[in-house]
């Protein structure tokens, strides 16, 4: 089972501390949404979880090891990230960008092996991108581009997704296609972790909300938890009003608190 | 999961077979093609004087500069995930031209030393590290072509101030032909000279290949997927200044073959990055030539000089590029 975790996490951008000895542990089966304000350090807590950002203090690792020395394709086959608004450089067709996934498993596009092409085809299908393989990437529309990133990498079959904001970009009905498809990996055993702007989708889907705040873990559970009206109002600034419904967390934002 | 690359590659060999074919038999001197394929093989006399002495040298250095020109072009717009990228957009040739004309104009060695290539080496490596230096690792390609054009701008004068300062006239008019780009009159010792360098540059840049793909999604990604991004851009940049060097020592600056190759095989292989690489080679060996052949073929009292026969073609070409992809082009990044 795969076990991520950080460890007194410390990061530092120029002169400003971004991550400030965050702890926490993302376990197989969970869904987690990170979520905060801009400039808390999602992104960046994210980078350094996948091993993309070296820790300043602190460590992260996966099942005790520590991912800054793992070898780069092992960390790769076990971590897929999925960065935020990534971008194709070239007209390439969807199927060889999703083929990229298989790369961490030594798998060239056009060479897959039976279980690459299974991955890739299972990949597509779960993003509801049936159809598509053959076309240009930059032909697209945004919201399409999103899902072809996200089918790659759902491709590598890590046992751990990080995704950074990976539906701000779609449409509601395709936000939701997405997140089922999440959910329904972490069942599956996969430990995933999602950075939302959406708290109520967030709220839906998440089995527990990471909320943070400048640099630090202000709040950790299960979204009846994090996410109250005070927390909001002190976290995000706004005036909101959460709606507890037959199991469901609906929240409303009302608008901006002024400036403390 | 693509078309297979082999029938490209086989059909760029045959063509450039031909082209060599017609290189060993244009000229001068009348050597009809049987003849001159006959004439490298076996003793014929003043043909072979003529074709081993004279013709091959220049058919070996049009293949290899071309070879290593598109190869560099290619892997330089995979590595920047830019179309309109090519040695020449980051000042290479004229960095390069500039370290060996200083190695002439020294006057401490000839145009046959194994300091021309070094010094022309290193000045392509100072120019692509001083633009990438200025620009960052972000910029975007209007950022990137303007450092490109300051430092081989910087390059063109303290060229042009050699040039100037220069005591003696025949080292000048030497010097000013040899910037021109040509392989007229080169012997093997130049093949020699150049073969060392185009095959490391070679081995750099094809070995960078399979990080290209994933490079193509962003510098992040390709990281996550476990592509050694850092090794990759040095890989690739190290072959191109190299390769560049390379060329610019024995054939002088030519220019806008690392741009047009990989565009003129992309419609035929895709767009994979890592793909484009050896066809974008084969393409470029080709078009080289093809030019100076043709150059061998355009009636003039003198010579026209490839390089200048490229810069012709290239230029418009590079526009017709930038005009189709303006609109992406603005907002880039590299």
């Amino acid at each position: 089972m795969t076990r991520l975790e950080a460890h007194a996490l410390s990061v530092d951008l120029g002169n400003r501390r971004v991550l400030d000895r965050v702890g926490l542990s993302l376990v197989p089966g969970r869904l987690t949404a990170i979520v905060g304000p801009n400039g808390a350090g999602k992104t960046t807590l994210l980078r350094a979880l996948a091993g993309l950002q070296p820790p300043g203090e602190g460590d992260v690792t996966l099942d005790g090891v520590s991912v800054s020395r793992m070898p780069a394709t092992a960390c790769a086959r076990s971590i897929a990230y999925l960065p935020q608004g990534g971008g194709v450089a070239w007209p390439l067709p969807v199927l060889s960008v999703v083929a990229l996934g298989r790369l961490p498993h030594g798998e060239r596009p056009e060479a897959l092996s039976g279980r690459g092409r299974e991955a890739v085809e299972t990949a597509i299908r779960s993003v509801g991108l049936e159809g598509f393989e053959g076309r240009p990437v930059t032909a697209l529309s945004g919201g399409e581009r999103a899902r072809v990133l996200l089918a790659r990498a759902l491709a590598t079959q890590a046992p751990v997704l990080l995704a950074d904001e990976p539906v701000a970009a779609l449409d509601p009905r395709h936000q939701l296609i997405v997140l089922d498809r999440l959910k329904a990996l972490a069942r599956d055993g996969a430990t995933v972790a999602v950075i939302m702007h959406d708290l109520t989708l967030a709220a839906r889907f998440a089995d527990d909300i990471l909320f943070m705040q400048q640099g630090r873990i202000a709040a950790f559970g299960s979204p009846e938890e994090v996410l109250t009206e005070e927390r909001l109002a002190s976290g995000f600034g706004i005036a909101a009003r959460v709606l507890r419904e037959a199991g469901r967390v609906v929240v409303v934002a009302e608008g901006p608190l002024p400036r403390a | 999961m693509s078309r297979s690359p082999s029938p490209l590659i086989v059909g760029l060999t045959l063509l450039i077979a031909v082209l060599a074919g017609a290189s060993l038999a244009i000229g001068p001197a009348r050597i009809p093609l049987a003849t001159a394929v006959e004439a490298l093989v076996s003793d014929r006399g003043a043909a072979s004087i003529v074709v081993r002495e004279i013709r091959l040298p220049r058919t070996l250095l049009a293949l290899m500069t071309g070879w290593i020109l598109g190869l560099a072009g290619a892997g330089l717009q995979g590595l920047l995930r830019n179309p309109l990228a090519d040695t020449a957009v980051f000042g290479a040739p004229q960095a390069s031209a500039f370290g060996a004309v200083l190695v002439i104009y020294s006057g401490l060695v000839g145009t046959l030393s194994w300091a021309l290539p070094f010094a022309a080496i290193a000045g392509a490596l100072l120019s692509i590290a001083l633009v990438v230096a200025v620009a960052g690792r972000s910029a975007t390609i209007v950022v990137l072509v303007l450092a490109g054009l300051a430092v081989g701008s910087l390059a063109g004068a303290g060229t042009s101030l050699a040039i100037s300062l220069s005591p003696n006239p025949f080292a000048v008019t030497e010097i000013v032909f040899w910037l021109l780009g040509s392989f007229e009159d080169r012997s093997m010792t130049h093949v020699l000279l150049a073969s060392p360098f185009i095959l490391l540059a070679t081995i750099l840049i094809l070995s960078a290949a399979s990080g290209l793909r994933a490079l193509a999604l962003g510098e992040e990604t390709a990281l996550s997927l476990g592509v050694g991004v850092a090794r990759l851009r040095g890989l690739i940049v190290a072959g191109a200044a190299i390769g560049t060097g390379a060329c610019v020592a024995v054939a002088g600056s030519i220019g806008f073959v690392g741009l047009v190759a990989p565009h003129l095989v992309r419609p035929l292989i895709g767009y994979d990055p890592a793909r484009t690489l050896v066809p974008a080679g084969l393409a470029g060996a080709a078009l080289l030539l093809a030019a100076d052949c043709a150059v061998r073929l355009i009636p003039s009292a003198g010579e026209v000089k490839v390089g200048v026969l490229t810069a012709l073609l290239g230029v418009p070409f590079f526009l017709w590029v930038i005009a189709r992809r303006k609109a992406e082009l603005a907002e880039t990044p590299a």
